[in-house]
């Protein structure tokens, strides 16, 4: 034993005779994972927060969050004699004075722009291959929570700068929040201590952006990470893969290898980010001045979808009585309230959803590959138009511009895109996957040909043999041999697998030896 | 077989791969000197490209160097594990329905008790929720009807000059504000933009027939849409552009929103000039300004 060893089989015991950890660890350790790219975008998702994290708690130690007014006297010239308040004249401070301070800012602007992409793409993942179905419903509901709770705190975070741009997405939250029925009008004075634009708001946005939102989401990820760790995770199907079993690398240490890396992959990619490309120079913008404002401006890209809506939205506002007196549900209360209510609960409510329809309450541990649903890729695909068409009605201006065309043309096209674009994605793809389900061959690995060509020009074809590399599926050696010990109460029975994939249980039995674990 | 020896050496499966090993080691040894470069560059003052490329190098040496290590030096299997369904044995389904049941049995048969207990909780939770709420800001009361424009009030500039009907061109356009209120925080919401049209006896709407002296139009500068400044003009069509969602408004009919999501007009400040030549506001605008809420109708 070499003295390493020694030194983590020391510890290990220490942690065992204080907590009795060696079965958890022993579970922990040989836990199979299995392996697949489409498996990794949560990880980026988990990554990109503790990137934030560390990010952030450096950027505490410089911002301000105040909105006492000052005039600047800080290094960066252009803005020197102006008023503003503190909390953008530290973040000009973070950006020009403290060492390394421009480069945390944009590499934490960046993570968290990577984070909410990596938790949308990862939903999408978990939607298209069915991963949310019995018993993953808790875990959808959870990275759901957890993708509204990343934008809104993404929003306040990009708040909090206070420059031209922020601010005015500030007012427009004001207004977002005003407009709701009966009770706008005293949540946003609450929420923001007074009219807008009061002086509350940027001290209240950044105790929510550094401690409440980022202890949920902490908390959040943890029961998320728990409940996968505990259900197992998923697999594609594929030789030896059954619903009743995993496939795949030992967590330890060759998962545990993977995963740690790509942390610091992630990690080194947003930091390239983060250095080579400018992200929210606020310098440019000015402070925020509540009657200037600045043109061509979009917000971060997880907004954008809102943002559209509320550039799409017809002039319409539905009206009860006289202007004193009468009540009126505002115009930005149906694509900026009512529309995030319905997206998300949808998202919440599509487990039960489908459920109904497919009456199934099975509980599925193979994902699904999206060309066996046509139904549920196709509806899927029609609602992610809907939000492409909406995030990309929130740059109407910049495509005027750059099609040298009308504001009044790119409204109405993309107004009606919004509704025309799903129904054809929907459909085409409905169609496409229910040809390809006709096709015989679809799935299999084509056959490669070779081509031959003689001396005399002429050309032969034959198929060339497929060697299939026949990876045999064995069980970790230290279970087997725990097994052997304990006598088959260990983490279960020896599943042996046979050559064709399918599984055969050598005896029946479970860690209470009397109940039968029921098996497809 | 003893059971150390059965647990030892039954999965030393060596893995020979001598040339990944050096990419390994060469993902190190650039991170390393990634990580040097990062700190000259922090000790010489920094720079952001510089400290991005250096973090680059030295975060993805260690990165890519331990992500081959675990997928090429160790094995990879694969390896099959059983799974469980997630729900339990039938005799423990079975102890905890009763566990629950003894438990909710003997809390549940005191049902007053109970309801009592629900009262105070909720009652708790109630009133001490208004103080909470109420403690975090003012009621709006009227202040979202009103704006600081008065009859008389002065028009001044944002540094507080005092407009002259003698300042604006014919097309030109400025944001002015009632005299006195011109700094943080009512600026947001008094402002006014004051645009001069060529027609001096210009009348936006019926009733507005004195509005608009010697051409000067002044409209609330927030947006009925989402509460944005309506910041520029178009001076060839007079048209005022919202640059958050585009909604545009014709200044000649009293800024009446003629594109995008814009809900209503935007409300028109009554002005005169004062023998002084100063220009003021007849009295406030006769609807709330910029976006609508629930307590206002039409």
């Amino acid at each position: 034993m070499s003295t390493l060893e020694e030194r983590a089989v020391g510890a290990a015991d220490f942690a065992d005779e204080r907590l009795g950890v060696a079965k958890f660890a022993r579970n922990s350790f040989n836990k199979i994972f299995p392996d697949h790219w489409s498996f990794m975008l949560g990880e980026i998702a988990l990554y990109s927060f503790v990137i934030l994290i560390f990010t952030g708690v450096f950027l505490t130690l410089f911002f301000v969050p105040s909105q006492h007014m000052i005039v600047y006297h800080g290094s960066y010239a252009p803005l020197r004699g102006q008023k503003m308040s503190e909390a953008y004249a530290s973040t000009l401070n973070i950006s020009f004075n403290v060492r390394a301070g421009l480069v945390m800012r944009q590499i934490h602007h960046w993570a968290a722009d990577v984070f909410i992409a990596a938790i949308v793409v990862h939903l999408l993942r978990i939607f298209f291959t069915g991963a949310y179905r019995k018993p993953r419903e808790l875990n959808w509901i959870i990275g759901s929570s957890l993708l509204i709770l990343a934008i809104v705190n993404g929003f306040i975070g990009y708040s909090l700068p206070d420059d031209l741009v922020s601010g005015t997405g500030i007012r427009i939250a004001f207004s977002i929040i005003l407009s709701i029925p009966v009770i706008g009008s005293y949540l946003a004075f609450f929420v923001f201590g007074s009219n807008f634009p009061g002086t509350a708001i940027i001290p209240r946005f950044f105790i929510i952006h550094v401690l409440i939102l980022p202890a949920i989401i902490a908390a959040l990820i943890g029961a998320h990470l728990a409940i996968m760790w505990h259900q197992k995770h998923t697999q594609y199907p594929g030789k030896g893969r059954t619903n009743r079993n995993v496939v795949g690398i030992p967590f330890w240490p060759a998962y545990a290898l993977q995963a740690g890396g790509f942390f610091f992959i992630t990690s080194a990619v947003i930091a390239a980010l983060g250095g080579f490309v400018q992200i929210n120079p606020i310098w440019l913008y000015g402070p925020y001045i509540p009657y200037k404002v600045s043109y061509a401006v979009q917000p971060d890209w997880y907004m954008g979808w809102l943002d559209g809506a509320l550039r799409l939205m017809p002039s319409w506002e539905a009206v009860f009585g006289p202007t004193y007196g009468g009540h009126m549900i505002p115009n930005v209360f149906f694509p900026a309230v009512l529309l995030p209510g319905i997206t998300f609960g949808l998202i919440f409510a599509w487990p039960w959803i489908e459920k109904r329809f497919s009456k199934d309450n099975q509980e599925h541990n193979i994902c699904d590959r999206p060309r066996e649903h046509p139904v549920r890729t196709s509806v899927g695909v029609g609602i992610l138009m809907f939000y492409i068409v909406l995030f990309l009605a929130s740059a109407t201006d910049v495509l005027a511009n750059t099609f040298e065309t009308s504001l009044n043309l790119m409204l109405w096209t993309l107004r009606i895109m919004l509704f025309v674009l799903p129904l054809v994605a929907g459909t085409v793809t409905y169609l496409l996957l229910r040809e390809m389900s006709q096709l015989p061959s679809i799935g299999e690995p084509k056959t490669p040909v070779e081509i031959r060509r003689g001396i005399d020009g002429s050309f032969a074809f034959g198929e060339l043999a497929l060697h299939e590399v026949d990876e045999e599926i064995l069980e970790l050696p230290e279970e087997v041999a725990y097994r052997s010990l304990v006598g088959g109460n260990g983490n279960g029975h020896a599943p042996h697998v046979s050559e064709d994939g399918e599984e055969r249980s050598s005896e029946v039995g479970d860690e209470h030896g009397v109940f039968e674990v029921p098996r497809d | 077989m003893s059971e150390a020896q059965l647990f030892e050496g039954e999965s030393q499966e060596e893995i020979h791969r001598p040339l990944m090993e050096k990419v390994v080691a060469i993902c190190f040894i650039l991170s390393v000197v990634g990580t040097i470069g990062l700190g000259v560059t922090y000790w010489l003052g920094g720079q952001p490209q510089v400290e991005g490329g250096f973090l680059f190098l030295a975060l993805g040496g260690i990165g890519v160097g331990i992500v081959s290590w675990g997928k090429y030096l160790v094995p990879q299997g694969p390896y099959v594990q059983e799974r469980h369904e997630m729900k339990s044995a039938p005799e423990d389904i079975d102890a905890m329905h009763a566990s629950l049941s003894r438990g909710l049995g003997q809390v549940g048969r005191r049902k007053f008790l109970l309801r009592l207990l629900g009262g105070a909780v909720g009652v708790f939770g109630i009133i001490n929720l208004f103080p909470f709420l109420r403690s975090l800001g003012p009621v709006p009361g009227k202040s979202l009807f009103v704006t600081n424009w008065k009859h008389g009030s002065e028009l001044v500039t944002a540094d507080g000059r005092v407009v002259l009907a003698s300042d604006l061109e014919v097309g030109g356009v400025m944001t002015v504000f009632p005299k006195g209120f011109e700094g943080e925080p009512t600026n947001a919401i008094d402002q006014v933009i004051l645009v001069r049209a060529a027609d001096y006896n210009l009348v936006t709407r019926p009733g507005r027939e004195t509005w608009g002296p010697q051409g000067y139009l002044a409209f609330s500068k927030v947006c009925t849409h989402a509460g944005c400044p309506v910041g520029l003009y178009e001076e060839l069509t007079q048209q005022l552009l919202c640059p958050c969602h585009q909604s545009l408004f014709d200044v000649l009919t009293g800024a009446t929103n003629v594109f995008g999501p814009a809900p209503r007009p935007l409300p028109q400040l009554p002005l005169y000039i004062d023998s002084d030549g100063v220009l003021r506001s007849q009295s406030g605008f006769n609807e709330p300004v910029g976006p609508g809420f629930w307590e206002r109708g039409a």
